[in-house]
C-alpha cells in the first residue's frame, strides 16, 4: 500500500473509532472530547482530499465553535445528569439494528453504483486558483450569491432564535418553569 | 490510489454511527453530538464526490460550506433549545420530554 | 201587465225578504219586520189583482192562466216549470194571501215589538217578562220563507214544483216549531214534526215517481185534464193486484196528505207543534201547511176519483181516503174534548176539520171540500191568533202577579171577556164558525155542504161519523170559550189580563169579517129562502176546475136539520156544563167519563205506542247498531287496526331492523374506528427518537423499493 492509503486508513480508523466512542461513552464530557477528535480526523481527511480550505473551516467551525458550545452546555446542564444512570434509552437495540441495516443498505447501494470504483481522482488544473475561485464564486451574481445570502440570513435567524429561546426566564416564569 | 468507495464507506460508517447515537442515547446533548457526526459524514461524502468527479467545478465546495453553515446554525438553535428545556423541566433526557403524545 | 207575469212575481217578495233579512237586515228589528210585512203586502196585492183578473175569465177551468219555462234539459225534451192559475189555485191563493198577511202583521205585536229587550232573556227561550223576542228578525225571515213555499206550491203547474214548495214548508215548520230551541220539548217537537211528515213525503215521492214513469210527465193539465191519460191510468193495473195504476198513485199521493195534514195515523206531530210561537201555529195549521195537504188532494181529485162518477160506488182509493178522513174527524174531536191547553184544543180541532175535508174528497165532493178548506183557513187562523192574544194577556197577568201558573191552561183563565173584549168577540165568531153556527158563519155553509153531499149520495157511515164529530166540535168549542172567557177569573193572573196591541187585534178583526162573510159566496141554489138570492158563485167557479162540472145537489132537509141540530145542541151543551166552573174544581167531564177521560186526555196513548213501536227501535238502531257496532266497532275498529298494524310494523322496523342493523352497523363502525385509534395511538409516544426510528425504517423501505425493485 501507498503512503496516502496508509494515512487514509489510519485517519479513518481514528475518526471512526472516536465516533464510536462518542456514542458509547457513558460520561458526556468524554463523549464531547471524543467528538472533537472525530471532527479533527475529518479535517485531516479533507486535507487528503485537497480541500484544505474546508479543512481549516471544519476545524474553525466545528471544533472551535460547535464542540466547545456543546461542552459549555454540558456544563450548564450538569445538575441533572447523575452518574450511574443509564445513558442509553430503553429501546437502544432498535436504534442499533436500524443503523446496521441502514449501513448495510448503503453499502449495497454503493456496490451497485460503478462510479464509486474510481481509483484515481482526476487532476486539478490549478490548486492555488481553487481558493480564489471559491471566494469569487460565493459573491458572483451569476453563481452562488443566493445560497450565500440565504445562508447568512439563516445564520442570523439562528442567532436571534437561539438568543430568544435561551433567554433566561423572568422571575415569575422561573418559579413556574422549575417543575 | 484511494478508490472513491473507501471514502464513501467511511462516510457511511460515520453516518450510521451518528445515527445510532441519535437514536439510542438518552441525553439530548448526546443526540446532538450524534447529529453532528451525521452532518460531518455528509460533508465528507460531498467533498469526496467533488474531488473524484468534478474537481474543477467549485460548486462541490460551495455545497459543503453551505452545509457547514446550516449545521452550525442548527447546532446553535438546538443548544439553545436544550438550555431552555433544561430550565423548564430540569431534565434533558429525550425519553422524559414526551408531552406531544396521545 | 199580463196575468202570467203577476203569477210569477207573487212568490218573489217573500223569498227576497228572507234573504235580505238573514244576510243584512237582521240586526235591525224594525227594518226586518218592515221588509217581511212589506213583502207579504206586495204579494198580497199581486195576489188580489190576479184573483180579480182570474174570476173574470170565462171558463177559467178550460182556459187557465198558464206559463212555463224549460228548466232541466232531459234528453230531447226538458222538464218544464210553470204556473197554473185555474179556479182552485185562484181561491187558494186568495185565502193564503189574506191569512199570511194577517199572521205577518200579528207577529209584530205578538213578539212584543216596541218593548225593550229584557237582559234576562236568552235567544232560544221565549221572553219571560214581556220583553221583545231576542230572535225577532230571524222569525220574520223564517215565516217569509214559509210564505214563499206555500205561494210556490199554490201557483205551480206540475207536481215537482209543488213538491219543492211542500218540502220548503216542511223545513220551515221544522225551524219554526223549534224556534225556541232552548226548550227541550220544542226540540223534540220539531224533530217529531219533521220525521212524521217525512214518512208521508217519502210515500208521496214514490207516487210522484210512479206517476212520472206511467205518464212521462208531471204537469197537472197534461194528466188531470186529459180524459185519455186518466182513462189509461185507470185501465192499466198497477204492481199491487186489484189496484189500478191511478188507484195506487192516488193512494201514495194521498199518503203525503196524511202526513202533511196530520190525518190518522200520522197525526201525532200536530199537537206537539204547538211548542212553536202562536203565529207559527196559525201559519202551519190554518193558513199554509196543512192546507197544502188538502190542496194536493183537491188538485189530484181527478186522479183519486178516476174510474168513478157520481152515483157509483166508491173506488178502493176513495174508500181509503174517505175512511181515513171520517175516522180522523171523529177521533181527533174526541181527544179535543179532554184537553186543557187552549192551543191543544185548537190543534186537535184542526186535525178533525182536515178530516172533514179529506172525507169530502173521498166521497167525491170536490166543491164542498174546497169550500171547507177556505172557510176553515179563515176561522182557524182567527182562532189561533185569538188564542195567542189570550195567552199574551195571561202572561202579562202572570208577570204582574208573579204567580207561577201555566198561562195556556184554560182552567186558569175565566172571565176574560171583560178584560179582552176584542179578542173575546172575534174568538166567539171564530168558534161559532168552527161549530157551524147556522147561517151567520162561514163554517156552517161549508160543513153543511159536506154533510149534504154525504147524505145525498148515500154514504151514510160517513154522514153519521161526520155528524157526531160536528156535535163534539161544537161541544168542545163552547167548552173552550166558556172556560176562557165566560164566568169569573179563576186565578189572579186572569184578573190582571189586558187587551193586546192593535197589531194583534186588527188581524183578528179582519179575519173575523171573513169568517162571517166568506160563506155567503157559496150558498147552495136550492137552499130554502136564501138559495137563489145570490148565485152560488163558489160552486160555479171552483167546479170549473174539473173536466166535468159537478152537479149541484138537490136540496134535502135531513142533513140541514142534522147539521143545525148538532151545532146548536153541542154549543148549548158546552155552555151548560162549563159556564160556571169555579177555580180549583177539576173538569166536570172527568167525573162523568172517569177512565175514558184519562184515555182521551192522553190521546189514546198513541204517542206512547209509536214511541214503543218506532222511536225506541230507531234509537236502538242508531245508538247500538249503527253507532256502537258499525261505526265504533267496525269502522273505527278497522281504523284502529290499521293504526295498530302500522305501529307494529313501525316498531318492528325500528327494533328489529333499524336499531340492531342500521344503528348497530354505524355504532360498530365507529367503535371499530375508535378501536383502531386506541390501538394505534400508542405509536405516539412523544419521544423523538422513536419517531426517528419509524421514519428511518420507512425511508429505508421506500428507498429499497425504489432502488431495488424499480430501478
Amino acid at each position: 500500500m501507498t503512503a496516502t492509503q496508509f494515512v487514509f486508513l489510519l485517519t479513518g480508523a481514528v475518526t471512526l473509532g472516536a465516533a464510536l466512542l462518542v456514542v458509547l461513552s457513558p460520561r458526556l464530557v468524554h463523549a464531547a472530547l471524543w467528538l472533537i477528535l472525530s471532527l479533527a480526523g475529518t479535517a485531516v481527511l479533507f486535507v487528503l482530499l485537497e480541500a484544505s480550505f474546508l479543512a481549516v473551516v471544519q476545524v474553525a467551525i466545528y471544533i472551535d465553535a460547535i464542540a466547545i458550545l456543546i461542552i459549555i452546555v454540558i456544563m450548564l446542564t450538569r445538575r441533572v445528569m447523575i452518574r450511574g444512570e443509564a445513558q442509553i434509552t430503553r429501546n437502544w437495540w432498535l436504534g442499533a439494528i436500524s443503523a446496521l441495516i441502514f449501513l448495510g443498505g448503503l453499502l449495497v447501494l454503493l456496490n451497485m453504483m460503478p462510479i464509486t470504483a474510481i481509483d484515481t481522482p482526476p487532476t486539478i488544473a490549478d490548486t492555488n486558483q481553487l481558493l480564489e475561485d471559491l471566494g469569487r464564486s460565493l459573491v458572483d451574481v451569476d453563481r452562488f450569491i443566493l445560497p450565500f445570502e440565504v445562508a447568512s440570513i439563516l445564520l442570523l435567524a439562528a442567532l436571534i432564535g437561539s438568543i430568544m429561546i435561551a433567554w433566561p426566564l423572568s422571575t415569575r416564569a422561573e418559579g413556574e418553569g422549575d417543575q | 490510489m484511494i478508490p472513491l468507495s473507501w471514502y464513501l464507506i467511511l462516510a457511511a460508517g460515520l453516518f450510521c454511527v451518528g445515527l445510532y447515537g441519535a437514536l439510542a442515547r438518552r441525553n439530548a446533548l448526546a443526540i446532538l453530538m450524534g447529529i453532528e457526526l451525521m452532518l460531518n459524514a455528509v460533508n465528507l461524502n460531498l467533498v469526496a464526490f467533488w474531488r473524484y468527479l468534478t474537481p474543477n467545478l467549485i460548486s462541490g465546495q460551495v455545497f459543503v460550506l453551505i452545509v457547514l453553515a446550516v449545521a452550525a446554525s442548527e447546532a446553535a438553535v438546538g443548544l439553545a433549545l436544550i438550555i431552555s428545556i433544561y430550565r423548564r423541566r430540569s431534565t434533558i433526557a429525550a425519553e422524559d420530554i414526551d408531552m406531544m403524545k396521545w | 201587465m199580463q196575468p202570467e207575469i203577476l203569477a210569477w212575481l207573487i212568490p218573489l217578495p217573500p223569498i227576497l225578504a228572507f234573504f235580505l233579512i238573514i244576510l243584512w237586515a237582521y240586526r235591525n228589528n224594525r227594518l226586518s219586520h218592515t221588509i217581511a210585512v212589506g213583502s207579504m203586502l206586495i204579494s198580497w196585492g199581486l195576489a188580489m189583482v190576479l184573483f180579480w183578473v182570474a174570476i173574470r175569465v170565462e171558463g177559467l177551468g178550460h182556459h187557465p192562466i198558464v206559463s212555463s219555462i224549460p228548466w232541466l234539459p232531459t234528453g230531447e225534451t226538458s222538464l218544464q216549470f210553470g204556473i197554473l192559475i185555474d179556479p182552485l189555485s185562484a181561491v187558494t191563493l186568495f185565502f193564503v194571501a189574506w191569512t199570511c198577511l194577517a199572521i205577518f202583521l200579528y207577529s209584530v205585536g205578538y213578539h212584543n215589538f216596541g218593548k225593550r229587550r229584557d237582559p234576562d232573556d236568552r235567544p232560544g227561550l221565549p221572553p219571560k217578562a214581556g220583553g221583545i223576542e231576542p230572535m225577532y228578525a230571524r222569525f220574520f225571515a223564517f215565516i217569509s220563507l214559509f210564505a214563499f213555499g206555500m205561494l210556490t206550491l199554490v201557483i205551480s203547474d206540475n207536481l215537482l214544483l209543488l213538491f219543492i214548495g211542500w218540502e220548503i214548508m216542511g223545513l220551515c215548520s221544522y225551524l219554526l216549531i223549534g224556534f225556541w230551541y232552548g226548550k227541550p220539548s220544542a226540540r223534540d217537537a220539531m224533530v217529531k214534526a219533521f220525521i212524521t211528515t217525512r214518512i208521508g213525503d217519502v210515500l208521496m215521492l214514490l207516487g210522484l215517481a210512479y206517476l212520472y214513469s206511467a205518464t212521462g210527465t208531471l204537469n197537472f193539465r197534461a194528466i188531470l185534464f186529459d180524459e185519455q191519460v186518466l182513462h189509461s191510468l185507470v185501465e192499466t193495473p198497477s204492481v199491487i193486484g186489484g189496484l189500478s195504476t191511478a188507484g195506487l198513485i192516488g193512494i201514495l199521493l194521498f199518503l203525503g196528505t196524511v202526513g202533511k195534514s196530520a190525518q190518522w195515523p200520522l197525526h201525532v206531530w200536530l199537537p206537539d207543534a204547538m211548542e212553536g210561537p202562536t203565529p207559527v201555529s196559525a201559519m202551519i195549521h190554518a193558513a199554509t201547511m196543512v192546507s197544502a195537504g188538502v190542496y194536493l188532494a183537491l188538485r189530484f181529485f181527478p186522479l183519486l176519483t178516476a174510474g168513478w162518477h157520481e152515483g157509483a160506488s166508491l173506488t178502493p182509493t176513495m174508500l181509503v181516503v174517505a175512511s181515513i178522513g171520517a175516522f180522523t174527524a171523529l177521533f181527533a174531536a174526541t181527544i179535543a174534548v179532554a184537553q186543557v191547553d187552549i192551543k191543544r184544543v185548537l190543534a186537535y180541532s184542526t186535525i178533525s176539520q182536515l178530516g172533514y175535508m179529506v172525507a169530502a174528497v173521498g166521497i167525491g165532493a170536490f166543491v164542498a171540500g174546497a169550500f171547507h178548506l177556505i172557510t176553515h183557513a179563515f176561522f182557524k187562523g182567527l182562532l189561533f191568533l185569538g188564542s195567542g192574544s189570550v195567552i199574551h194577556g195571561m202572561e202579562h197577568g202572570v208577570q204582574h202577579t208573579h204567580e207561577h201558573v201555566d198561562a195556556q191552561d184554560m182552567f186558569n183563565m175565566g172571565g176574560l171577556r171583560r178584560k179582552m173584549p176584542i179578542t173575546f168577540w172575534t174568538f166567539l165568531i171564530g168558534g161559532f164558525a168552527l161549530s157551524g153556527f147556522p147561517l151567520l158563519t162561514a163554517g156552517f155553509w161549508s160543513k153543511d155542504e159536506i154533510l149534504a153531499d154525504a147524505y145525498g149520495h148515500g154514504y151514510l157511515v160517513v154522514f153519521i161519523t161526520l155528524a157526531v164529530a160536528a156535535l163534539l166540535t161544537a161541544f168542545y168549542t163552547m167548552r173552550q170559550i166558556s172556560l176562557t172567557f165566560l164566568g169569573h177569573p179563576r186565578t189572579d193572573a186572569a184578573k190582571h189580563a189586558h187587551e193586546s196591541v192593535w197589531t194583534m187585534t186588527l188581524p183578528l178583526i179582519v179575519l173575523a169579517i171573513f169568517a162571517v162573510g166568506v160563506g155567503w159566496v157559496g150558498i147552495p141554489e136550492h137552499f130554502p129562502v136564501l138559495g137563489g138570492l145570490v148565485p152560488n158563485w163558489f160552486h160555479d167557479f171552483v167546479g170549473g176546475t174539473l173536466i166535468e162540472h159537478p152537479h149541484a145537489l138537490d136540496f134535502n132537509p135531513v142533513p140541514l136539520i142534522v147539521s143545525i141540530g148538532v151545532a146548536l145542541g153541542g154549543l148549548l151543551l158546552g155552555w151548560l156544563v162549563y159556564r160556571r166552573v169555579p177555580a180549583g174544581v177539576p173538569d166536570p167531564l172527568q167525573r162523568w167519563l172517569g177512565p175514558i177521560y184519562t184515555v182521551l186526555k192522553n190521546k189514546y196513548y198513541f204517542d206512547e205506542f209509536y214511541h214503543f213501536l218506532f222511536v225506541r227501535p230507531a234509537y236502538w238502531f242508531a245508538e247500538t247498531f249503527t253507532y256502537r257496532w258499525i261505526d265504533r266497532g267496525l269502522i273505527d275498529g278497522f281504523l284502529h287496526g290499521v293504526g295498530r298494524t302500522a305501529l307494529r310494523v313501525g316498531s318492528f322496523l325500528r327494533n328489529a331492523i333499524d336499531l340492531p342493523i342500521v344503528n348497530g352497523l354505524a355504532d360498530r363502525f365507529s367503535e371499530g374506528v375508535k378501536w383502531l385509534g386506541r390501538t394505534f395511538r400508542v405509536v405516539q409516544t412523544g419521544r423523538v427518537q422513536e419517531y426517528l426510528i419509524i421514519g428511518l425504517v420507512f425511508t429505508g423501505l421506500l428507498l429499497s423499493y425504489f432502488l431495488l425493485v424499480q430501478p
